[in-house]
């Protein structure tokens, strides 16, 4: 049974950056939407969500039909409102971008009406007949969530094998508390958990508790949804240093615990990705008085979004760009005091002489998070690459039965692109297990 | 889940959304299409001589930023071959069993009808339609609203179609009339099993103002045509209301006029139609329209606790009184919500200009206004102008009068409170 998420935990206090739309507003936005054929925001959309027919039912007040539009593509349809990087999918796509005008609030019209269903408690989808087949899952996040919920629809038995004690994998643990914190993750996985038959099994790691032959033995299919591993890690001379720490680890601390950011005058945030930049805009959240990124690129090409830059800049973060920590400095207590960093030209590669120390008192990598390919070494025909499970199309590893998909296979990508293949993989294993009569 | 089975003057489909005859029920391709969408029916567009058209042959009314709020056509009757429509509605209704095809016809003589009808009955078709509405063109040529305006002709050819049909005939009937009840009695005594209404129409969609020409523009004329589309739909549930509120017509209606969405179509059946006809909103966005209208309506029942379309049918119908029997006792005044105002002063505006000046601007700076009640009619206009939900409601003040009408007060003597805001 996965833990209660707390709710005096430091995430607590953040406030929405999108906030929800009124039902009068919904209803302006709703109406302006041109309902679109064949139209770009469903194209744009991972999980193919016919937009402009859910948008469409919010301006007839059908709000119940709009609801069931969107979870017929994407169960985590609640969260991806939320959590989309939507400037860069549906509503990048929007036609209304031609015409230089505001594209549709997709991301908060779908969150308005899958608020309401949640709110309202409604339900769209039923398991199917008892197929007598049975899968395992690894990992609670929202590749084997939107696996397991298809595969139930299909009538498939279902377990999930997660070695934490929370649910939600990364939309619990990482998201930034202004976009959606994690006890609505969680109330998440339990909307979709209602569909009944799949049984999550927290504090269960593969490997320790559980061999993979035990699980092929006990199952007729095996999803792999483990995401990624921990930060990676520098190999700097004072990594180790008090006020050190990886950005996803602090980021699953201050969601789920409480963190004390009191006197801390300057936070260094390293790297340029999206993972950096929430990491940012949530220190300023949090209180740290100075933030700054510091980033071996230049601002053109970060490979975090623009927009979440933008937003970041707008709150007072400020930036090194073509700068790279070559150590990090501490004091005769061990605590951090500055990261020693030289320059970088457009090439990234370091300017002779120009060595410089950036006081700091938290420092915080954020050059991404380890792979975990190695676990699957157990399972012959799997492949990795660059530590990531290789699949085809449908999911399907080189193992017969073996299928994956989400962060562990594409490296770390968003919510949306973890229920799309979670969903596709389901659909491979229903004709796969059912062929096998 | 509520049953949306519909039964139109024993036409029966899945549902109650029929495509009305026009362009979108043009070919066996669209209307097999519009049925894998979740159509119900449809009413293939007129079969005749086929005809030739124009172009253009479409204007529409685009309102405040909003496109095609009315609009009209001057396209007759199918241009495609008989042979083609006959042997298309036949592979349709081969491959659609369960759906219903009703064929609109319009010819002139006798022996015309007797053959088209013959022919609509062995493709498949499950209804007639008799097309005695088309407002342009065909009625100059003495079919379409030529006949429908003539409560006698439009007896005279029902009766003959009613002769040679063996499946139900529904008259469609032209709004181009001062009272539709006669028109539905012609009908009725003509011996058909249903109408339907409203056709479109006779409207001049606007003016081209740089060069001095209607719209639509063929060269350098115009003609009138027949207007449609959301604008329309409070004129088709008068005609619709007329006709299901009189105690002497006693036919069943497919109702037609600006349907747009599930709620138009709520309005409809509660208003006594059976099934509903759509073409413009589809003309304009698409078959894909159907499944909103099929879930809005599906929800809606549910919500209410009605199992079937029976439960709602007409259910309306007997709200619609004569003003002589309204209760002229009934007193209403405006209550703004001062927590939703957002101090446009549009009410104000309205109510002094266009109303009762009852609405006065805030006082000490704040901008809600406030309302004389002594001097509020309850005439609703504030709240029609005002662009926020809910802000404005609409409250009873028990006045201690017992209810008393204009008739009660004519013929009865009954007391009426004093006239408010009569200066």
């Amino acid at each position: 049974m996965a833990a209660p998420i707390k709710p005096d935990r430091s995430e607590a206090i953040f406030e929405d950056y999108k906030p929800a739309l009124s039902e009068h507003g919904a209803l302006l936005e709703a109406n302006r939407c041109l309902y679109c054929e064949d139209a770009p925001c469903t194209i744009a959309c991972p999980t193919g969500i016919d937009v402009a027919q859910f948008i469409r039912k919010i301006a007839t007040g059908n709000i119940y039909g709009s609801a069931k539009t969107i979870f017929e593509s994407n169960i985590l349809g609640m969260s991806c409102s939320r959590v989309c990087p939507v400037e860069v999918l549906c509503a990048g796509s929007c036609v209304y971008n031609e015409l230089h005008e505001s594209p549709i609030a997709i991301g908060k019209l779908q969150r308005y009406t899958t608020d309401i269903a949640f709110e309202k408690q409604w339900r769209f989808f039923e398991a199917g007949e008892d197929s007598g087949k049975s899968v395992a899952l690894i990992g609670a996040g929202p590749a084997s969530l939107a696996c397991a919920h298809e595969l139930r629809r299909q009538g498939h038995a279902c377990t999930i094998y997660e070695k934490r004690e929370v649910v939600g994998g990364l939309n619990t643990t990482g998201v930034a508390p202004y976009k959606m914190k994690a006890d609505r993750s969680v109330e998440e996985v339990a909307w979709i958990l209602e569909i009944g038959g799949i049984d999550v099994q927290c504090g269960v790691e593969i490997g320790k508790d559980i061999s993979w032959a035990e699980l092929e033995a006990r199952h007729d299919a095996i999803f792999l949804g483990f995401g990624l591993g921990p930060d990676s890690v520098m190999g700097l001379e004072g990594e180790d240093l008090e006020g050190v720490q990886g950005a996803v680890e602090f980021i699953e601390e201050f969601k789920l615990e409480q963190v004390n950011l009191t006197g801390v005058e300057h936070a260094l945030v390293i790297g340029g990705g999206n993972t950096a930049l929430d990491m940012v805009r949530e220190l300023v959240r949090l209180g740290a008085p100075r933030v700054s990124l510091v980033y071996r690129g230049s601002e053109e090409r970060m490979t975090g979004y623009t927009h979440e830059w933008a937003a970041g800049k707008l709150e007072g973060v400020t930036a090194h760009w073509q700068t790279q920590p070559v150590a990090f400095v501490g004091d005769e207590h061990g605590k951090v005091t500055a990261a020693r960093c030289v320059r970088y030209n457009a090439d990234k590669k370091p300017i002779g002489g120009t060595e410089h120390d950036i006081p700091a008192d938290r420092i915080y990598l954020a050059i991404g998070q380890g792979k975990l390919g190695a676990l699957v070494q157990g399972l012959e025909g799997v492949q990795t690459q660059w530590g990531c499970v290789v699949i085809d199309e449908h999911g399907a590893t080189g193992r017969a039965g073996v299928w994956a998909g989400g962060d562990c296979a594409n490296g770390g990508k968003e919510v949306v692109n973890a229920a799309a293949e979670g969903k596709a993989a389901a659909q491979a294993m229903h004709t796969y297990m059912m062929g096998e009569q | 889940m509520p049953d949306l089975t519909s039964n139109c003057a024993g036409i029966i489909s899945p549902n109650p959304f029929w495509l009305a005859s026009a362009p979108p029920a043009n070919s066996g391709d669209q209307i097999m299409r519009a049925f894998d969408h979740g159509w119900g029916g449809a009413v293939w567009k007129t079969l005749g001589t086929p005809i030739q058209n124009v172009s253009s042959r479409f204007g529409a009314v685009h309102h405040k930023g909003t496109r095609a709020i009315g609009f009209n056509n001057i396209e007759l009757i199918t241009d495609r071959p008989l042979e083609v429509n006959f042997r298309e509605i036949y592979e349709v209704k081969k491959r659609y069993p369960k759906h219903a095809i009703i064929v609109s016809l319009m010819v002139e003589t006798r022996e015309e009808w007797k053959d088209m009808i013959k022919r609509s009955i062995d493709a498949g078709a499950d209804g007639l339609e008799l097309n005695f509405g088309c407002p342009h063109g065909m009625c100059e040529r003495g079919m379409g609203s030529a006949v429908g305006q003539e409560p006698g002709v439009n007896e005279m050819i029902t009766s003959w179609a009613v002769e040679y049909s063996s499946v139900p005939v529904l008259v469609k009937l032209t709004p181009n009339v001062a009272d539709i009840l006669p028109h539905g009695m012609a009908a009725q005594r003509g011996g058909a099993h249903g109408v339907s209404l409203i056709n479109t129409i006779k409207s001049v969609i606007g003016v081209d103002i740089d060069n001095f020409v209607m719209e639509p523009r063929v060269a350098g004329l115009s003609t009138n045509g027949g207007y449609c589309g959301k604008a329309v739909k409070p004129i088709a549930l008068h005609m619709l209301a007329e006709l299901a509120r009189s105690r002497e017509f006693q036919l069943p209606i497919s109702g037609i006029g600006g349907v747009c969405d599930w709620r138009d179509a709520v309005e409809f059946l509660l208003l006594g139609s059976s099934s509903v006809q759509v073409c413009t909103e589809v003309m304009l966005r698409g078959y894909r329209i159907v499944e909103d209208m099929i879930e809005g309506l599906e929800v809606y029942m549910r919500e209410k606790g009605m199992e079937t379309l029976d439960d709602m049918v007409g259910r309306a119908v007997p709200s619609f009184s004569e003003w002589g029997n309204l209760d002229m006792n009934y007193e209403t005044v405006a209550r703004i919500n001062p927590d939703l105002c957002i101090g446009c002063y549009d009410c104000m505006v309205a109510c002094h200009d266009g109303a009762h000046q009852c609405i006065f601007p805030g006082e000490g700076g704040v901008r809600i206004p406030i309302i004389d009640e002594e001097e509020c009619v309850g005439c609703n206009l504030c709240q029609i102008v005002c662009p926020v939900p809910d802000c404005i409601e609409m409250v009873e003040i028990q006045n201690g009068y017992a209810p008393a009408s204009w008739n009660d007060h004519v013929n009865d003597g009954a007391t009426l409170r004093p006239k408010k805001g009569a200066h």
